[in-house]
């Protein structure tokens, strides 16, 4: 079938306007590479989630307990909706890597001696698991097994319930419970620093003397069943064995963070792409416009002979049609090739065994249609246009556009300019919708960066915040039983340690009205200097002598004002609940943070003055010893670790889970969160997204600005070819009359720079409020500089394109020009 | 005479501005017969161009009657009107309205694809003498052989009227008898009715009869008893 010779016309118009249809091709490529991307991510990244946890059978619920027998599990078994039940030893571990100097953290899990578990079984990557009877076999996580270089086979040396042991490694595994594993103290997951691993039962049992015992179980429920009545089952059951309530996947750490995650893959399928289809719409609006002002003759002849006025707009939808399916195409294979690329670094980022790309093909079918539609809806008007035109109008010259006086030969604006300029400025108000929405689209590039770029800033002042004013000590230790306050002077014996503050975390659940909340209230010293609390300008907050302070979200979470009572429910002390008054709000990134007096706290608990916690400044000329001692560690340790969300929250960034001294006045350490250490993993981490993140938002940025500027000069140029043809022939320079141009796409290109620098704030405001989770969230800085860069980028990019369409005029065929009846 | 291809009777037009009506048309009657080479001369804004593009059915009369082969036209529809324009008007205008990213063939194809029994685009290019330039771009062609592609482009469907305003105004007089010649070589062959709209005094010799255009008014209709050649219209 040979192609009709309207279609010819389709392809020979986009030939001709090659550029430019390039142009709006990579804007909208840009959009559809956004969903393709970021919802192809999502849905691999979910599907593979998915079916990981099922295969791998990821519990639903979870608890810890300080010691509950083991006889319990007829009980757990027979509550109803429960599918499978694990009752498992967890414990901290210090290790001692061969080569490091600093000490590990680490997390024993016990592994039935006969079998898989029936709850999060473990993936087992090479090697078999550990058996029954052989004490130092482990199965190792394989993140820490690869920082280390560790194959089956291998062996490192770990403190564990103070006897140091060498454990060799018979197994890489991976557990669906540690896709995402951060050690204590961490802001980003450190593989060399944290491992997760297992052992037989009965070896952990008997090193930590939890023989016949348990302290965390793993629940599967059953297709159906209440999470809510079994968690009240669960809760009731473990309460005299130290329960500390139990809880869902939304609160287990690993999962928390694959949500939030998702959430934002989520988030930026959603809002990213409109900008991009946004400003494609008006680009086609623009250019097709001018193509059909051009043609007016010629449609005009279609519909003389014979053409319908809907068979010629659908001519010009065609075209359109054609540039959204160019931008569909180059934006899915892109899409599809770097959504591959996300969704590696993804897999290891998280840890999962397989990968499942999820094949969408109405992925394709969604971008194609919004793409169209987009570029369709930018079209509408002048295809309307089209449909409307009368063939015998058509056939006449349209009358000569109408110009606003506002800059007249009276008025200033022609005493202060000369009439080059003036020519550019009428023009630029003659369309003022079309000039506003050009500015908006520079400015939308504008908005782009500063909303990439912003992130840098708030990382830098959450850093300053949390690291250098708030948490200011070199480590954390918490202990793993509450002791008198006297343990200080034992911890300030420790090698190199110069200072030490005592602190005591109590676990709670806060109330008010029907909504509550798991966080841990820490109990601090009035004058504390090594970890203090801020208000929301950053300057410490003394905790008032009575009532309660709580971070702002976690306030702004339970609808609670400063003045107003809380329900205090107190986990660990029998579930009693006691009633507080809100004392005041401090900003908190990291964790929900929830602050009292010591001595306040103490009354409220009601046992006398206990801690269990201390921060510590290390002399850094002796950190050596300090470490060494730590991972040397011979005392006795008691222990909990509560791999938990909430855990993970209630403490803070800066340590969960610990340990301790059974003998007494020697406090010996299990895990230790090593600030300088995590401090600079984060930054490390923090660089490298950035780096990869600023390379992609200024390409788009130079997109967006160069589709923009060099469509809106090709149009003007279009526009105007008699006019500054007509200028040349009466003696202007090719200078002067490339100024008519290059006056209006400056304005615009000043104008948009403020405006995109509201609009990036915006967004910028938007993405901070979208990242806050349970977890962190950011603060909301936008640095002069990084306004400075966004535009220094964007005017680069408009200049760039100005400068190409300004050799045009250079070449401008002034005899052809003029000829041409326009 | 043969049978009348347009009766038109009483034809006004008025177009609306903001401040004034214009009158372009004042009550024309008029009527064209099959075969028939007629043209309308008068000085601009005398009303040819609206009663061309009434007949043709690209504009509407304000009132009176325009009945093509008995069919009253000004009860068309838009979509009858285009259908009407598509089997049986062909049009010539002054500034050719060539599409210029199609080259010669393809400005005829595009009418050709839509007509119900049209001729071969090349066949009508060899009428009009361009059969050797088919594959040329108008900007490629001059003025004249533009003109010409467009009465190609006109005639390939067969069309039973063909309505030509100022086909030569843009043209020299050597080229512009080039043109003539040609529409009256398909007048002759293929016995288009044809209406041709021009200031040029000198084409109506052509012509069967000539109607003279006066401020929206048919001010006086000649026939002309011997006609004369294209070749031998000078001006």
């Amino acid at each position: 079938m040979s192609m009709s010779v309207l279609d010819r016309k389709v392809l020979r118009d986009l030939a001709r306007m090659w550029a430019q249809v390039f142009a709006i091709a990579l804007v909208m490529a840009c959009g559809v590479m956004t969903i393709v991307l970021a919802v192809g991510a999502y849905r691999s990244l979910l599907e593979t989630r998915t079916a990981y946890y099922d295969r791998y059978r990821f519990a639903h619920v979870f608890a810890q307990a300080v010691r509950a027998p083991l006889h319990l599990k007829n009980q757990v078994s027979a509550i109803e909706g429960i599918a499978a039940v694990e009752l498992r030893i967890v414990e901290p571990a210090i290790l001692d890597i061969p080569g490091m100097d600093i000490p590990a953290s680490g997390v024993a899990i016990s592994i039935p001696s006969s079998g898989e578990p029936a709850v999060n079984r473990l993936y087992l990557r090479s090697g078999r698991l550990p058996q029954a009877g052989h004490v130092r076999e482990i199965a190792v996580d394989e993140r820490f097994a690869k920082a280390h270089g560790f194959k089956p086979g291998d062996s490192f040396s770990a403190v564990l319930n103070g006897r140091k042991l060498n454990l060799s490694i018979t197994a890489i595994v991976l557990s669906p419970e540690f896709i995402y594993a951060i050690g204590p103290g961490d802001m980003v997951p450190d593989d060399k620093r944290f491992a997760v691993f297992f052992m037989p039962g009965e070896v952990l049992a008997g090193l930590f003397d939890m023989n016949g015992a348990f302290n965390d179980v793993a629940i599967r429920l059953q297709r159906g069943a209440s999470q809510d009545d079994v968690i009240a089952r669960i809760d009731r059951l473990l309460r005299p064995y130290g329960g500390r309530g139990a809880y869902t996947r939304a609160e287990q750490t690993s999962n928390a963070f694959i949500d939030a995650e998702l959430t934002q893959l989520n988030a930026m399928a959603r809002i990213i792409p409109p900008v991009f289809l946004f400003v494609s719409a008006f680009l086609v609006n623009m250019i097709l416009s001018r193509l059909i002002s051009l043609e007016r003759e010629q449609i005009g002849l279609l519909k003389a002979n014979g053409y319908s006025s809907l068979a010629v707009a659908w001519h010009y939808a065609k075209l359109v049609i054609v540039i959204a399916l160019l931008g569909l195409a180059m934006g899915g294979i892109s899409g599809s090739y770097f959504g591959r690329g996300l969704t590696r670094l993804y897999a290891e980022f998280f840890s999962f065994p397989f990968l499942i790309f999820r094949q969408s093909p109405d992925l394709y079918l969604i971008a194609a249609g919004v793409s169209v539609t987009a570029a369709l809806g930018g079209a509408a008007k002048a295809i309307w246009s089209v449909v409307q035109l009368p063939p015998a109008v058509a056939m006449r010259p349209p009358a000569p556009a109408r110009y606003r006086s506002v800059f007249s030969h009276r008025g200033l604006m022609s005493r202060i300019f000369t009439q080059i300029p003036v020519m550019a400025l009428r023009h630029l108000i003659h369309r003022p919708v079309r000039s506003f929405l050009t500015t908006l689209g520079v400015a939308f590039s504008v908005a782009m960066l500063i909303t990439a770029l912003f992130s840098t800033d708030s990382i830098d002042e959450m850093i300053d915040t949390v690291f250098f004013r708030a948490e200011r000590a070199d480590a954390r230790l918490s202990f793993a039983r509450d002791v008198e306050p006297g343990v200080i002077s034992a911890v300030r014996r420790l090698p190199g340690v110069i200072g030490a503050e005592t602190f005591r975390s109590v676990p709670v659940i806060l109330r008010h009205g029907h909504l509550k909340k798991r966080a841990a209230i820490t109990g601090r010293q009035v004058e504390g200097r090594l970890s203090r609390v801020l208000d929301k300008d950053g300057n410490p907050v003394a905790i008032p002598e009575h009532g309660l302070v709580l971070a702002d979200r976690l306030a702004r979470q339970l609808d609670v004002k400063p003045g107003e009572k809380l329900e205090v429910e107190l986990i660990e002390n029998g579930n009693r609940i006691v009633e507080v008054t809100l004392a005041g709000v401090v900003t908190s990134y990291i964790g929900l943070g929830a602050h009292m007096q010591i001595d306040a706290l103490n009354r409220l608990v009601g046992i006398g003055p206990r801690v269990n916690g201390a921060w510590i400044d290390v002399d850094t000329a002796r950190l050596g010893a300090f470490h060494t001692a730590l991972k040397g560690s011979s005392a006795a340790l008691a222990g909990r670790w509560p791999p938990t969300g909430y855990d993970f929250v209630s403490v803070g960034p800066l340590g969960f889970g610990f340990l301790y001294p059974a003998i007494k006045q020697t406090p010996s350490i299990g895990t230790i969160a090593l600030q300088s250490v995590s401090r600079e993993k984060f930054r490390e981490t923090i660089e490298e997204n950035i780096v990869i993140m600023t390379t992609v938002y200024v390409a788009i940025a130079v997109i967006v600005a160069f589709g923009v500027v060099y469509n809106s000069a090709r149009i003007q140029l279009s526009e105007r070819a008699r006019e500054l043809a007509s200028l040349r022939v009466l003696g202007f320079t090719r200078g002067e009359v490339s100024q008519v141009l290059l006056i209006e796409l400056l304005v615009i290109a000043l104008v948009s720079q403020p405006l995109g620098w509201v609009i990036g704030y915006g967004f910028a405001w938007a993405v901070v409020a979208g990242f806050e989770s349970d977890l962190y969230s950011i603060p909301f800085v936008v640095n002069p500089r990084t306004f400075a860069f966004a535009s220094l980028v964007v005017l680069s990019a408009a200049a760039a394109s100005a400068l190409i369409v300004r050799r045009r005029v250079d070449r401008l065929d002034l005899i052809r020009v003029l000829k041409t009846r326009e | 005479m043969t049978e009348p291809v347009f009766v038109a009777e009483g034809v006004t037009k008025v177009y609306k501005t903001e401040s004034v009506d214009v009158h372009a048309l004042r009550g024309v009657d008029i009527t064209l017969f099959e075969g028939e080479m007629a043209v309308l001369l008068g000085p601009s804004g005398s009303g040819k161009s609206t009663l061309l593009n009434i007949l043709g059915g690209l504009d509407r009369a304000t009132s009176g009657s325009v009945r093509f082969r008995g069919e009253e036209l000004t009860e068309f529809s838009e979509r009858q009107l285009t259908q009407f324009r598509r089997d049986h008007v062909g049009f010539v205008f002054q500034f050719y309205n060539l599409i210029p990213s199609l080259n010669a063939w393809e400005n005829v194809a595009l009418v050709t694809e839509i007509a119900k029994a049209p001729m071969d685009p090349s066949e009508a290019l060899a009428m009009v003498g361009l059969a050797d330039r088919q594959s040329h771009f108008p900007a490629e062609l001059s003025g004249g052989e533009q003109q010409r592609v467009a009465i190609a482009r006109a005639i390939a469907k067969r069309p039973e009227v063909l309505l030509c305003d100022e086909p030569t105004g843009a043209l020299d007089s050597k080229t512009g008898i080039k043109v003539l010649s040609a529409l009256q070589y398909i007048n002759q062959e293929l016995g288009t009715t044809t209406a041709i709209i021009t200031h040029n005094a000198a084409i109506q010799a052509m012509a069967h009869r000539v109607f003279m255009f006066h401020d929206g008014q048919i001010a006086e209709t000649r026939v002309n008893e011997t006609r004369a050649d294209a070749t031998e219209v000078t001006w």
